[in-house]
């Protein structure tokens, strides 16, 4: 499909939703799009079940603090010189950019890549929400190698990293961030069109649009989202979405650590509180000591009214909230994808437990 | 004593107000040259208050006609816009995603330089003064009489800012000059939307402050004057003369803090009912709790937040159908005094509902053609509408009163369910007014600091002196100034746990 002017919001609402509380703010990644629109190019989504074997896949995404970049916006050739990179040390073009995350910001910078380039966008990513590292991908579980990643910043500065560990992918990219300014802009797991059929969630870009448009629609129509977003999910790979708590939000607790932000957020109703716990994503849900939901399922807060989602930067005292929470596709339940990004990849003792 | 004046696209009202409340009050039509409306009302606010103008110390103004400008694409100057910024934010140049129309007035000269900061200090790229110059001479040909100029983090650091000023100033003597790091706030397309919305105002703020400049002259009362920002605060004329924009959020500021001060409490639910809609919004230690969301100025994203106020389609004005069952949102308007039953119309309005049912004195009841079952199915959608929203609104669950304010404020007359009681303030029709004169003056600081346990006093209290300093040069007495507000917020993906700080401090005019 074509992506139009109108879908870039509706897949920023989206993006926002799987994110998860976290990923970033879309705004900044939309109006790059919507700016390459306006200036008369085209973004073609394509089907990964379409994906000839042989071709080459180059994702491409942001990485760094979403603060910096709501001040140091790119200047939109980033991206395409960390894809040139890649493209350098393999000897052979892309034929197709992807995102590494459809939450957040990142579901946005493959649509600039392709936009700019006149190369299609593959309608898939490796985490199918947002997680904070580079080896937390479907891509790296199903044995695609990270390396080569090439990363730049808007000073024209490249760099290739070449490891075999995607750990040290992760850790030498973010050290190379800092560097840059706090915020950088990467190409990494190059594949074939096969590796994508195998290794990608797939559908995830037309996931977040259509997630978009149902929150937007009931926005201007009035009419309740949160039963209408359950029943889409039911019809995709998710399979099974519920709101599994409701009220208003009594208390915020944030905290760095790292590099990370950590905190909980306490929600109340008259029947009990709600403890959600995060390391820029929602982490997990408890309600009086029961688990009501847990990474790597989807935990996302919205507002009670707009069914809009509020990033964990954003949550206030008062706010009036449901939390829906999202069973993940089974690519990423599987005992290799816990490994790396399960509860125990976080640091928590309690076991995976799927969203029922 | 001190005078409230609110200068609002309709009327400008006026309050003398005493030690103990208010003493006279006027509400005037707003006149075209803005100023002979303030000086009929504060003449006659002060007759109505038998007072001497001599014993007046100090003249506070809230004003919409800023906002009003810019929603209304009047009184715009075109500007020179230069960002210091490049070889970053290429990718989406000033005015994105502007309306067009907006864009007509303000034009499209607008410059990329060298330059910028990042997050921990070092510059993005050194000042291209040549280029900033070029710039500048463009808008010299262009016959520019108002800059802006915004740098990449210029709000922990506005050197850059300050230079290129400079620059452009040796190149264009008579130009006026908006620097984004005057207003605050990070998130750079936000705060050079409203650079340039302020550089576009440049020419109409001078007119304005000199009318009210010129209504106290003419008054004869020689007085400090000063004039109602966003938060609810005051600053010097002077400031804002070049800073406009900080006014934008006032007027409903105003509105809810007088309303709080007029019924002689801090906390409290607001509903302001006008002829169309009513506003509900909450009040916590007499300031209005702030929304999440950046205001959006007549299609621009600005970086200022407003009172986090819901409008719900119930006014005097609105229309009742459906046998009652059904209120609004859509409303007579201003049209209530010829269209309204009550005063001879043809329309049933929630106004006729509050008059047939006879709990407000208003109009002639007999008019209306109501039945009892009407009336009452009216009465009780009313009262749902308001129980909901105002529940909607509370973020707590303590006890707090319902301020009713307005002129819609007569179709209340039953107790609401999520709230102890309700109140209605004598003098609401100039809450307005009432809420510009009580105000403080504030200081705020921004920036990112590193904190770790050896220098988290220092950097604290360092931020701290500085917003109380601030607040003293803006006009406070040293002795009355206190910090109201600290907010941290840890920046994510970033080594050294580096925190966005901000202090905002108040103090008391010496008065």
């Amino acid at each position: 499909m074509e992506l139009k002017c109108k879908d870039v919001d509706d897949l920023c609402i989206g993006a926002a939703f799987l994110g998860a509380g976290g990923g970033g703010d879309p705004y900044i990644g939309g109006l790059m799009v919507k700016q390459e629109l306006a200036a008369g190019r085209r973004i073609e989504i394509i089907d990964p079940d379409g994906l000839d074997d042989s071709k080459l896949i180059i994702p491409t995404a942001m990485m760094g603090a979403p603060t910096v970049l709501l001040e140091k916006i790119p200047s939109g050739e980033e991206p395409i010189r960390a894809l040139r990179v890649v493209e350098n040390e393999l000897g052979r073009q892309a034929d197709a950019t992807m995102p590494t995350e459809v939450g957040g910001i990142n579901s946005t910078i493959p649509l600039f890549v392709g936009a700019r380039l006149g190369i299609p966008v593959v309608d898939a990513d490796g985490q199918g929400r947002a997680f904070p590292e580079l080896q937390m991908e479907t891509f790296a579980i199903e044995g695609v190698k990270g390396c080569p990643l090439g990363i730049s910043d808007e000073k024209g500065d490249t760099s290739l990293v070449m490891t075999d560990n995607n750990h040290r992918m992760e850790w030498i990219a973010r050290g190379i961030t800092i560097r840059f300014g706090g915020t950088a802009y990467f190409a990494n797991y190059p594949m074939s069109g096969a590796d994508v059929k195998r290794s990608a969630v797939k559908h995830t870009l037309t996931l977040a649009r259509h997630i978009g448009e149902i929150i937007r629609n009931s926005r201007s129509r009035k009419q309740e989202p949160f039963d209408e977003l359950c029943r889409f999910l039911a019809t995709t790979s998710y399979a099974l979405a519920r709101v599994i708590f409701d009220g208003k939000i009594t208390d915020v607790d944030r905290r760095t650590s790292e590099g990370f932000t950590l905190g909980s957020v306490s929600i109340d109703n008259p029947n009990g509180r709600c403890v959600i716990e995060f390391q820029n994503e929602n982490l997990i849900a408890r309600a009086d000591g029961d688990l009501l939901a847990i990474v790597p399922d989807i935990i996302s807060i919205l507002d009670a009214e707009t069914a809009m989602p509020i990033t964990n930067e954003t949550l206030r005292y008062g706010q009036r909230v449901k939390v829906m929470a999202v069973r993940v596709p089974p690519i990423m339940r599987s005992e290799a994808a816990l490994r790396q990004f399960g509860p125990e990849a976080f640091g928590m003792s309690e076991p995976y437990c799927a969203l029922e | 004593m001190k005078i409230g004046v609110d200068v609002g696209g309709t009327n400008t009202d006026a309050v003398v107000l005493g030690p103990n409340g208010v003493l006279g009050w006027r509400k005037t039509p707003t006149t075209a040259d803005v100023y002979s409306g303030i000086v009929a009302a504060i003449t006659q606010a002060i007759a109505d208050a038998s007072v001497d103008s001599a014993d007046v110390d100090c003249v506070m103004i809230g004003t919409t006609q800023f906002t009003n400008a810019v929603i209304q694409r009047r009184s715009l100057l075109p500007v020179g816009i230069i960002r210091l910024a490049l070889p970053a934010t290429s990718a989406i140049p000033p005015l994105t995603d502007w309306p067009d129309d907006l864009i007509t007035e303000i034009g499209r000269n607008a410059h990329l330089v060298g330059g910028g900061y990042e997050f921990d200090g070092r510059e993005i790229a050194p000042l291209d003064e040549v280029a900033v110059a070029e710039a500048a001479r463009s808008f010299r040909c262009d016959g520019i009489r108002t800059a802006a100029i915004t740098s990449v983090f210029s709000p922990m650091n506005g050197d850059m800012e300050r230079r290129a000023a400079e620059i452009v100033q040796n190149e264009v003597p008579d130009i006026a000059i908006s620097l984004s790091c005057e207003l605050g706030q990070f998130g750079l397309l936000p705060r050079e939307n409203s650079t340039i919305i302020n550089a576009a105002l440049s020419e109409l703020s001078r007119h304005v402050v000199q009318a009210f400049r010129r209504a106290l002259q003419e008054l004869a009362i020689n007085v400090p004057l000063f004039i109602s920002q966003n938060d609810g605060t005051l600053m010097r004329a002077d400031d804002v003369q070049r800073y406009p924009v900080l006014t934008f959020a006032s007027g409903p500021t105003n509105s809810m803090r007088g309303a709080v001060y007029l019924a002689g409490i801090q906390d409290a639910m607001v509903v302001d009912i006008g002829g169309t809609t009513s506003d509900i919004g909450m009040l916590r230690n007499g300031f209005p709790r702030q929304s999440t969301n950046f205001v959006d100025v007549g299609g621009v994203k600005t970086n200022f937040r407003m009172p986090d106020v819901l409008a719900v389609g119930l006014g005097g004005g609105s229309l009742i159908r459906d046998q009652g069952r059904l209120v609004g949102p859509d409303s007579v308007g201003y049209e209530l005094t010829s269209r309204a039953q009550c005063f001879g119309g043809d329309t049933l309005t929630a106004t006729d509902i509050a008059a047939a049912g006879g709990w407000a004195d208003v109009g002639d009841r007999s008019l209306v053609r109501a039945d009892k079952e009407t009336i009452d199915a009216a009465r009780a959608s009313m009262r749902l509408l308001l129980d909901m929203n105002v529940e909607r609104m509370k973020t707590e669950a303590a006890d707090l009163p319902l301020l009713v304010v307005g002129g819609g404020a007569i179709l209340v007359d039953w107790p609401v369910q999520s709230v102890s009681n309700v109140l209605r303030p004598e003098f609401s029709s100039v809450a307005n007014a009432v809420g510009a004169a009580i105000a403080q003056v504030s200081g705020e600081v921004e920036r990112v600091v590193t904190l770790n346990e050896t220098n988290r006093r220092t950097v604290l209290d360092d931020a701290r002196q500085e917003a109380k300093d601030k607040t003293i040069s803006a006009g406070a007495t040293a002795a009355s100034v206190e910090i109201i507000e600290v907010e941290q917020v840890p920046i994510s993906y970033l080594p050294g746990n580096p925190t966005r700080l901000r202090v905002k401090a108040v103090g008391d005019l010496p008065i």
